[in-house]
């Protein structure tokens, strides 16, 4: 078996391998086999492509203004708007996506919306993340009288009407982005809690738990030393597949008029906007519209992604590599005079 | 036994009880039952020697570990290390004794945390105990794993690359980092093949003989017990019911439920297989939320009188035996006494 073959046949072959002749094959961390499966994954890599690209042009919006010498906020009744006072098409005057509905160049506006959308989304994502993490770790490592009041606050956050309260806050506070940012990461930790109890209350049951507390580790050093590093697969999943959902959140709220306010840009107070003029300007719509489908389904897919490939068991790609190697024995095989291929 | 402790011994357990609550599931939670886990046992571990712990899975010996060990809290009794109590005390207080008390887990593959390199797993002792940092925590972890016969260039391996007997070498390595005194092993060589047992089990026996480490030694394979032990305590249902020097214990067992344990035992020797006589025990271990009365062993055993579902027998020494050895049974084996035809007979 060749090297190249050996590691694809998953960790515990490797282990074997590895344990019998010492030194040939190093040792992969679980990290670098995850990332080496998602490799292999198409669709997975070209998600992560076209994050890490929204994610350059949303950094790199200032750029994109110098080219154009079109300020987000800035309107050209001139140059921007029809004679009738509707927006220009892509291509128009140097507005490389067109103008919206006063005048502003849709481009750089869609960048500025996707500075919002995705820092909303990693943030609260983040925060979520954290503190879904904290409460799950506690709740399921105590057990007892904190893990039922932290195991009922979370079922019932996630079974509150969130857009209600959502609306609700934004009104009573005033809409603005930390107010934004503490509604959805608000709503974002319970699932990834949930989650963090159920593998907790798992995990603590195993011996090398144990083994740790038999050393004399604190609670504390147990939970974040011993069980945490079990936890990093799903978190890092169920954290992929929540940055979509505050995007879509954010310019929901936005949408309605109770997220960022203009002139500021958002995907969602743009797509308010380009209401008015579906009928004349398609453009002010579909370009808007087509960045938070695109964005929110490659978050989608690389969660996806990151799942199959966290998970040994999962056999699709091993499975690819599998069929066109016995492809080529077959193939080989047929060319020997005499011998045929009956084996697979 | 509650002698007086002498500097030979190093733990006592004195009248050890550990109940685990039965609850009901759901919001409100009434304690319908207990467990008995572990019944009034007492004994004591000598310095520097390997007591063996034998009983059938159910019968108590993976809690009165815990308990020992401190991992969990119990219901009564005491545990004293060199003189000092050690149980009932609280985390922060039993810490100290941690350096000194350290367990061998079962389950190779369940105690090492998988994903944690070796290093870090050996050198966890060091660094909760703050002993050791940096270059001289790697230093001492990689001398441990010569010790017990790694090779110390795996520092940075995940516990998935090494094998069963492996394992259970970093296992050996991590309770031996804090010099303890003593070391727990619970059925540290169940989970592996014949062959590594051997080295495993060599491989303590150096480590008493070098650092003059006790061991209370658990395990359901006789076989292996005896080839470790000097002496030997045999449970049932969460009691001690026959403790006593090794030989002593093999070969002139009083109470019928080591002699039929004895008796199930698989032989090396076919001929001496073939030449013995079969004690087959009815019926099931009773439950422990609800153990029979009297003698625990009564429902079960071959040579039960009435008097044994009355009256509990109290773990003493019988007429005959040395002092050292001692049996809770009304009707102790006799020498060259006949079990299975005994047993038999007790069948419908």
């Amino acid at each position: 078996m060749s090297l190249s073959g050996v590691e694809f046949v998953g960790q515990q072959a490797v282990a074997a391998e590895a344990a019998e002749d010492g030194t040939r094959i190093e040792g992969r961390s679980q990290w670098q086999l995850t990332w080496r499966r998602l490799l292999q994954d198409k669709v997975a890599v070209a998600a992560l492509i076209v994050i890490v690209v929204m994610v350059a042009l949303a950094i790199g919006a200032p750029l994109f203004v110098a080219i154009t010498h079109h300020p987000a906020n800035t309107a050209y009744p001139n140059t921007g708007e029809t004679v009738a006072g509707n927006p220009v098409p892509p291509g128009t005057a140097g507005f490389w996506l067109g103008t919206d509905g006063t005048g502003r160049d849709l481009f750089i506006r869609i960048l500025y919306g996707a500075r919002i959308s995705l820092f909303v989304g990693f943030v609260t994502t983040a925060i979520g993340a954290g503190a879904g993490v904290a409460v799950g770790l506690i709740a399921g490592y105590f057990g007892g009288i904190i893990d039922a009041v932290l195991a009922r606050f979370t079922d019932a956050v996630l079974a509150f009407p969130y857009v209600v309260l959502a609306l609700a806050l934004a009104i009573v506070l005033g809409p603005s982005l930390p107010v934004i940012i503490a509604v959805i990461a608000f709503f974002s930790w319970a699932a990834i809690a949930r989650v963090v109890r159920g593998q907790t209350l798992a995990i603590k049951e195993k011996e090398y738990i144990e083994a740790a507390r038999s050393l004399g580790a604190g609670p504390f050093r147990i939970m974040f030393i011993d069980i945490l590093p079990n936890l990093l697969a799903p978190v890092l999943v169920l954290a992929t597949l929540y940055i979509p959902t505050a995007v879509v959140f954010e310019a929901t709220l936005s949408y309605l008029g109770l997220g960022i306010q203009p002139p500021t840009a958002s995907w969602g107070n743009i797509l308010a906007d380009a209401e008015n003029f579906y009928q004349v300007a398609w453009w002010y719509i579909v370009f808007p519209a087509a960045a938070l489908l695109i964005t929110t389904l490659a978050f989608n897919l690389l969660g996806d992604g990151i799942r199959d490939a966290m998970d040994p068991r999962t056999e699709r790609v091993l499975a690819g590599v599998r069929r066109r190697k016995n492809r080529k024995k077959t193939a080989l095989i047929d060319n020997v005079p005499g011998v045929t291929a009956g084996e697979n | 036994m509650s002698t007086a402790e002498d500097s030979d011994t190093l733990v006592t357990v004195e009248n050890l009880v550990k109940y685990f609550p039965v609850r009901t599931s759901g919001l409100i939670r009434r304690t319908v039952g207990q467990v008995h886990a572990v019944d009034d046992v007492t004994f004591s571990i000598p310095r520097g020697k390997t007591v063996g712990l034998v009983g059938e899975t159910g019968s108590g010996k993976s809690t009165l570990a815990r308990c020992i060990a401190g991992l969990i809290p119990i219901t009564s009794g005491r545990v004293t290390f060199e003189g000092r109590q050690i149980s009932g005390l609280s985390r922060r207080a039993i810490r100290p004794f941690r350096r000194e008390i350290q367990m061998i887990f079962q389950d190779p593959y369940g105690s090492l945390n998988p994903r944690r390199r070796v290093g870090a797993i050996i050198g966890d002792p060091f660094a909760i105990h703050k002993t050791a940092t940096g270059a001289e925590r790697k230093r001492q972890v990689q001398e441990l794993m010569e010790r017990v016969g790694l090779n110390p260039e795996h520092y940075n391996r995940f516990p998935s690359e090494f094998s069963g007997g492996q394992r259970q070498r970093i296992g050996v390595a991590r309770a031996l980092a804090l010099r303890p005194k003593l070391i727990i092993c619970d059925e540290p060589v169940s989970a592996l093949d014949v062959s590594i047992q051997a080295q495993v089990l060599n491989l303590l026996s150096d480590l008493q003989q070098d650092f003059g480490l006790s061991y209370l030694f658990i395990a359901h394979d006789l076989e292996v017990v005896r080839h470790v032990s000097d002496s030997v305590a045999v449970m049932y249902l969460g009691r001690i019911v026959e403790r006593g020097p090794k030989d002593l214990v093999y070969h002139s067992a009083r109470h019928p439920y080591t002699t039929a344990l004895l008796s199930a035992a698989p032989a090396a020797d076919p001929d001496a297989a073939a030449s013995r006589q079969r004690i087959i025990l009815t019926g099931e271990v009773p439950s422990p939320i609800d153990p029979p009365s009297g003698c625990r062993f009564h429902p079960r055993c071959p040579k039960a009188q009435p008097l044994c579902s009355e009256t509990e027998p109290l773990l003493e020494v019988k007429a005959g035996d040395a002092a050292t050895h001692v049996t809770a049974c009304h009707f102790p084996v006799e020498a060259g006494e006949n079990l299975a035809v005994a047993g038999r007979n007790e069948l419908p």
